[in-house]
């Protein structure tokens, strides 16, 4: 009886998670996506702690407490910091992963070998493996978003690599293939600990080499195995719920990782093989160029004349918290009659979607995003285009210039607008180490400063321009 | 719309029939590897049909509820730490309730935080 009642919840919550996903679709629904995924996430919580193997509950509610006590602090994180959380959630995924499927193959070899069938060992490797590389992997990324210290920032690459770094997959899957045939072989209590270090190690080395221009697509990488390593827990626990749940998260991780790929004109295999790092000694041997700066008045007097200024922020934005300060920019412009609309890169950011959850907190109505396809037939109508911290998708060098490592990228055509203000940091070339032909255009004058302060400034300048 | 439903609805017939041939007494019971594959395969396809439909300026949300869904891992967990297990066993088990526990709660938060952002011109910016 207690196995229909529990199968049953499961079952709707799995209908749960599936309408949940789909009202994503627009933000109008969207806000019932976490209504159903939380109440299917208690049932799946009551219908499995019902059941009558379950006999210790104080472990389970101190755990639950201490999951409330850390978790909500996270939620509350400012929204710049969220690709860092997120990249720390598929690390915490990974975690639970591994750990249960050590757990599992542990208390089987010990009490009853016979239940190590060949289908639940190949499960079990799997789920060990892709937890504990999604673990490190996930705390790198997360390391090199939050700026850790000893964590560096910078693409790391050195000869080899890759073969040392498949070298490490493949020796952890040999291992696992020869426990999945031997489960308890006069090696194995040495064989389990090495493909858990092995695995670790490879999630550390795969992440090393990957710069902050790829990381949209190495989070949406880790979320597909956070999900997957789920699905493996499942068919090594024989859960049903478990397979569906994390089988939606891996197709989730993997459609967010095409689309970034597409829109960095890059494969899987270039993104986690072929490092970004190897340009910067071609950069520096390039003849020194000139930018032309502008003040903040002359922009805004130019701003003024306009009738189609088009936005088009970056990760500069996000790191300065300049977000506000846009939108207030936007609505100075906006008493002015101007049409002001947000141009929005896939991989505009440091995750999918960064710019849009930045600008939706300021304020500014999600119909005024324009995502890149749709902005572009517009550019040659625009008076002013405003780069903000933005850099590699604006670089019209992805179009013609073969030596690039950006070259082929769709980028938004703020070249085609009759005049570019770009508000940047300092003259330093962008995180992937490339000079932005954009900046040296003749239609192309430079904001040098904080793009908070920058903005802010320019804001200033319209209002009192407009007699306050 | 109707796609996604068929799929489920396939999807159900899967569960439900590999649920009622599995006899839960005998604890050694074969189980059923291929119906679980079917599970997830199905589940997969009814997975990309769905978020390939998903707003692009949701992104962000995506990826944090997907968080707090994979964290459907607490039922794992749940089973190690709460079971009559060795004492060793159970405290893996327990931390990777923790973990799990985590992601749902801070999952779900930001998400719902997020999504409050997201307004048209007639709730919220001015004019």
């Amino acid at each position: 009886m207690t196995h229909a009642i529990v199968q049953l919840a499961y079952l709707a919550a799995t209908v749960l998670f599936v309408l949940s996903l789909s009202w994503m679709s627009h933000p109008r629904t969207a806000r019932r996506s976490v209504r159903a995924g939380v109440a299917a996430m208690l049932l799946a919580v009551v219908a499995t702690w019902i059941q009558p193997e379950i006999v210790n509950d104080g472990w389970i509610i101190l755990a639950i407490i201490a999951g409330f006590v850390v978790g909500i602090p996270l939620s509350r994180v400012p929204l710049t910091a969220v690709p860092q959380r997120t990249a720390l959630s598929h690390a915490f995924g990974g975690l639970a992963a591994g750990l249960v499927g050590t757990a599992k193959y542990y208390l089987w070899s010990s009490q009853s070998p016979e239940e190590l069938t060949t289908f639940r060992m190949i499960a079990i490797v799997t789920e060990v493996i892709l937890g504990f590389l999604t673990l490190t992997g996930s705390l790198m990324a997360a390391g090199k978003l939050q700026e850790v210290k000893w964590i560096p920032q910078r693409p790391v690459t050195y000869p080899g690599q890759n073969i040392v770094n498949l070298g490490l997959l493949v020796i952890a899957v040999a291992i696992g293939a020869a426990l999945v045939f031997q489960p308890l072989g006069p090696y194995s209590h040495f064989m389990f600990p090495a493909i858990i270090v092995l695995a670790l190690a490879f999630g550390v080395m795969l992440v090393i080499p990957i710069g902050g221009a790829d990381m949209p697509t190495v989070i949406s990488i880790l979320n597909s195995y956070a999900g997957l390593s789920a699905v493996a827990m499942g068919f090594v626990l024989d859960n049903k719920l478990l397979i569906t749940a994390g089988a939606l998260d891996g197709s989730s991780g993997l459609i967010l990782s095409i689309i970034m790929c597409r829109a960095m004109n890059r494969s899987f295999a270039n993104v986690l093989f072929g490092a970004f790092g190897k340009v910067q000694a071609r950069a520096a041997a390039g003849e020194e160029k000139v930018y032309k700066p502008e003040t903040v008045e002359g922009a805004a007097q130019v701003l003024e004349q306009a009738s189609l200024v088009v936005i088009i922020p970056g990760y500069g934005m996000a790191v300065a918290q300049a977000q506000h300060r846009v939108h207030e920019l936007a609505e100075q412009l906006r008493k002015r009659g101007i049409t002001v609309k947000f141009a929005i890169h896939p991989v505009a950011g440091r995750m999918p979607g960064h710019m849009n959850v930045l600008l939706a907190e300021a304020n500014v109505p999600y119909s005024d995003l324009v995502e890149m396809d749709d902005i572009n037939a517009d550019m040659a109508q625009c008076d002013v285009a405003l780069v903000i911290g933005a850099n590699d998708v604006v670089n019209p060098a992805a179009r013609y210039d073969k030596t690039s490592p950006i070259y082929g990228m769709p980028i938004i055509d703020a070249d085609k607008a009759k005049t570019i203000y770009a508000i940047k940091r300092s003259k330093n070339p962008g995180f992937a180490g490339i000079d932005n032909e954009l900046y040296f255009n003749d239609k192309t004058f430079m904001l040098f400063g904080d793009a908070k302060a920058v903005v802010g400034e320019l804001v200033k300048a319209l209002a009192g321009g407009s007699g306050h | 719309m109707t796609k996604r439903l068929l799929g489920l609805v396939v999807l159900g017939i899967v569960a439900g029939a590999a649920n009622a041939q599995s006899t839960p007494e005998h604890a050694t019971a074969p189980i059923d590897q291929w119906s679980m594959l079917f599970v997830f395969v199905l589940a997969t396809f009814v997975g990309l049909g769905v978020i390939v439909r998903v707003s692009r300026l949701l992104h962000t949300p995506l990826m944090s509820i997907t968080n707090a869904i994979s964290a459907i891992a607490v039922v794992g967990s749940i089973i190690v730490t709460g079971s009559d297990y060795p004492r060793n066993i159970r405290i893996l088990g327990a931390i990777a309730l923790f973990a799990s526990m985590t992601n749902i709660v801070s999952g779900f938060l930001i998400t719902e935080r997020m999504l409050k952002m997201f307004k048209t011109t007639g709730e919220g910016g001015k004019k």
